[in-house]
């Protein structure tokens, strides 16, 4: 059984196909690098893999079932737009809040409850940074107490939408190699969308490649070379191997890297 | 002072009005609404103008206009942006009205006082009894909620992704706070409505790092800047609406320097 299925499937989200007739699937215990450009349709990818958009055409099943929306089987972190870098609550708080958020009623956390946000966060190592208020820890420190997050429910499935985002290459390495460790202890699969291959080429399984509609899936050097990327960007491309780094070029431009410069400036 | 009558029924009337908005109000300030429990005030006031227009009591007015005001705005615009405008419209449309109202009705300045800066002296007690039950079911609803309010307003996206009814949970918060706003009204008055939701829950935001402590902090000091108003307002002679926002801005002058204090 597949943890994550895509048959035959189309979006389209105001008057545009972000995926057509996209036919792909992620195997359990996997750890799948998840790249395109901008717009791509990475985090539409992952919203319909949740069950949150209509598809026009076409079937997502998550871990054999049709996709629903509140799959308790499936660990998400949504990309992080900075709304909590402010926030003067205690990460444990936060990640509490997220763990009986679903319930209606005046619930109080128990025992076992407690012990496995202690136990996620132990996983991602954030155990003591959860004491403190989320606003006092640096983005690459955040992003772990948020991480913990989706390992509560146990899940089978763990998407991470864009967790590198805004982090120094320290941090953003800290970051895959708790994803790895997460997806080889508790054999899970993993989808961990990036802007760049480069931090994850060392950690991931098999590499699924979004553009012009498409889902390539593959390991990377077959995924990750001029003929599929330059289908996928829709513009010649050529790919510049050195050593372990792949450069993704168009012209003398590198597209992966340039695309997303902008995120870079906002360091926490 | 608790020999009066009038007085036994304001301290009560403003108590239950304060622990309500204290609650409802640190919740606002969490997930950045407070414009719109400004705009709901506003909606009250043509409410309240309304219904003495027509002959019938304020607080239904009040309570019935910032009911479905509430409502309407939680089912309405969805980003923050189209939000902004949309209420500040609402927000004059309501008050223009409202002076429409007052045009007609011949008492008009004492009446407009009254509803502008609050009145808690002549609240009665058929008053007093609406406003306990109505803060009771406030609560309730509150209870029933709180978690899924909670996850929502600090990470709406996961919320939504983990099952959440987001937009009904939001509808159903504004729906709460526009309780909370007519029975601030009523005590403070429709433009300093601020002065009890907002004021005590962003000063315990300062002082605590707790959600529920924080909360039932924010309680704490709407009903102490609350009695303590009333209480000053008896012995000066000066109004309660000022006392308390006076109470309130001084209590949030001092969460602020706690809170840079502690950096």
């Amino acid at each position: 059984m597949s943890a994550l299925s895509f048959d035959k499937v189309t979006i389209r989200l105001g008057g545009r196909d972000i995926l057509r007739n996209a036919s792909f699937s992620i195997e359990d215990g996997e750890f799948v690098g998840m790249l395109g450009a901008n717009g791509a349709g990475k985090t539409t990818l992952m919203r319909a893999s949740l069950g949150l958009l209509p598809l026009s055409a076409g079937e997502v099943r998550a871990l054999g079932r049709r996709a629903t929306r509140g799959n308790p089987e499936i660990g998400y972190m949504p990309q992080n737009r900075g709304a909590l870098a402010g926030l003067r609550l205690r990460g444990w708080d936060v990640v509490a809040s997220a763990a009986i958020g679903a319930r209606f009623g005046f619930v109080t956390l128990d025992k076992a409850m407690r012990r496995e946000i202690d136990w996620a966060l132990d996983m991602v190592g954030a155990r003591e940074l959860a004491r403190r208020s989320l606003g006092e820890l640096s983005g690459g420190e955040r992003q772990r107490v948020l991480l913990s997050q989706a390992l509560i429910g146990k899940p089978r499935l763990i998407m991470l939408d864009e967790p590198l985002i805004s982090l120094d290459p320290g941090h953003q390495r800290n970051v895959v190699e708790i994803a790895r460790r997460i997806c080889d202890d508790l054999k899970v699969a993993i989808l961990f969308s990036a802007h760049e291959l480069n931090p994850l080429v060392n950690a991931i399984d098999r590499v699924l490649y979004l553009g012009h509609g498409e889902a390539v899936i593959g390991a990377v050097d077959e995924v990750v070379a001029g003929p599929v990327l330059s289908r996928l960007y829709g513009a010649p491309i050529e790919v510049v191997r050195a050593g372990n780094r792949y450069y993704v070029m168009a012209g003398d431009v590198d597209v992966e890297h340039d695309a997303h410069r902008h995120d870079h400036h906002a360091h926490a | 002072m608790l020999d009066y009558d009038f007085m036994r029924t304001a301290f009560a009337a403003s108590g239950v009005a304060a622990l309500l908005a204290g609650t409802v109000g640190f919740f606002l300030v969490m997930r950045g609404q407070t414009f719109a429990g400004h705009a709901l005030s506003h909606v009250g006031f043509t409410g309240a103008t309304g219904a003495i227009l027509f002959g019938l009591p304020p607080l239904a007015g009040l309570v019935g206009f910032t009911f479905v005001a509430g409502i309407g705005m939680g089912l309405f615009g969805e980003k923050l942006a189209e939000r902004d405008v949309a209420i500040g419209m609402m927000l004059s449309l309501a008050l223009g009205l409202g002076l429409l109202f007052l045009h007609f009705y011949t008492a008009a300045a004492t009446q407009a006082s009254a509803l502008l800066f609050g009145n808690v002296l002549g609240v009665d007690s058929a008053a007093l009894l609406t406003l306990a039950a109505l803060a009771l079911a406030s609560f309730a609803a509150l209870a029933i909620i709180i978690r899924p309010l909670i996850f929502a307003s600090l990470e709406s996206e996961l919320a939504e992704a983990r099952g959440v009814p987001v937009r009904f949970v939001s509808t159903a918060f504004l729906a709460i706070v526009a309780v909370a706003v007519a029975e601030c009204a009523q005590i403070v008055g429709v433009l300093l409505v601020f002065t009890l939701m907002v004021g005590p829950a962003a000063a315990a935001q300062n002082f605590s790092r707790k959600l529920m402590g924080g909360a039932a902090l924010a309680a704490g000091l709407a009903l102490a800047e609350a009695w303590g108003g009333l209480t000053l307002a008896f012995y000066t002679d000066w109004p309660t609406s000022f006392w308390i926002t006076a109470l309130s801005g001084l209590v949030y002058l001092g969460s602020l320097a706690v809170r840079f204090r502690a950096r």
